[in-house]
């Protein structure tokens, strides 16, 4: 039963990988990645790390896709896919070289982990790991993991909370508007409505700087 | 299934990532290609953690997740930046980082 899931969830996140890899509108891509991390998930799950598994699930594939997904639907464009940029159409005469380069490295690079993980001298790697008693406070679950990110690895839990801090000001610092960078049809022309209205009610549209003058 | 197995996944979905990172020019992909080697180490560390029973390779998981997150909030507001300025979304052109 086991053999079964994993072989379904190990083809998901190959194929999930090779979509992003693959496919030509960057929306797919996304989207193809939303499979891949599912699929992930139950991969963790069969490892017995539920806890993570549940983290993956919804902040990464929940939060953080939401949030590429606003991103390409604002940026959007077309991308070319893999066949054409391995033929570098169009953009010089050593770009076809540089993407075949890239494929053969990332070939070179896969043999060479597979030599790295699969033939080390560790003979613990065709096992099945270590026992697992179930339980409420058995390994992987939010209990098991709570009391080592409070106890042992406490430096470690502070540390990646200031860096969340520090990525949402450098986000917000990032993504602002900057006076004199948007164009002027950026700005929308007063409605009727905005001259009708008293000043001071409130609105959205006052809450953004935009008032009837 | 034994953990030889967990590892070869692990492996090739880096692989594909990194492929990804070196082949695609639009930056949205490049960073979803990021997020496939975090992924793929991630799948190695939580089987390494599960070959010895113990919790410590779930945490190192967690805090390469949260790293990703910060990736993605940066990385994010960069191509919207960028796009702010009208200039191309494509890794080749953007050589120069002067404003």
């Amino acid at each position: 039963m086991s053999a079964v899931l994993f072989f379904i969830a190990a083809i998901g996140v190959i194929s999930g990988a090779v979509g992003v890899v693959v496919l030509r509108n960057p929306f797919y891509s996304v989207l193809a990645l939303v499979a891949h991390l599912l699929s992930l998930a139950v991969l963790f799950l069969l490892l017995r790390a539920e806890f993570v598994a549940a983290v993956q699930v919804v902040v990464y594939a929940g939060a953080v896709m939401v949030l590429y997904v606003f991103v390409v639907a604002y940026v959007g464009g077309e991308s070319d896919s893999l066949g054409e940029r391995l033929r570098g159409a169009g953009h010089g005469p050593g770009a076809s070289r540089l993407r075949l380069g890239g494929a053969i490295l990332a070939g070179a690079l896969l043999v060479e982990l597979l030599i790295a993980l699969l033939g080390t001298g560790l003979e613990a790697i065709g096992g099945y790991g270590a026992g697992y008693a179930p339980g409420p406070e058995a390994y992987g679950t939010p209990a098991y993991i709570g009391k080592l990110l409070l106890t042992r690895f406490l430096l470690a839990f502070e540390i990646a909370s200031f860096l969340l801090l520090i990525a949402a000001v450098g986000g917000v610092v990032l993504a602002r508007r900057r006076g004199g960078l948007e164009d002027e049809d950026g700005r929308e022309a007063l409605t009727p409505l905005d001259l009708l209205r008293p000043r001071g009610t409130g609105t959205m549209a006052e809450g953004v700087g935009r008032r009837p003058s | 299934m034994s953990i030889a197995w967990y590892l070869a996944v692990s492996a090739i979905v880096f692989s594909l990532g990194a492929l990804g990172v070196m082949t695609r020019r639009n930056p949205l992909v490049v960073l979803l290609c990021l997020e496939l080697m975090l992924n793929g180490a991630n799948l190695a560390l939580i089987a390494f953690s599960r070959m010895w029973g113990n919790g410590d390779g779930q945490i190192l998981a967690i805090v390469v997740m949260t790293v990703a997150a910060c990736e993605v909030c940066i990385g994010l507001g960069m191509i919207v930046a960028i796009y702010r300025r009208r200039l191309p979304i494509d890794v080749d052109e953007l050589r120069e980082l002067q404003g």
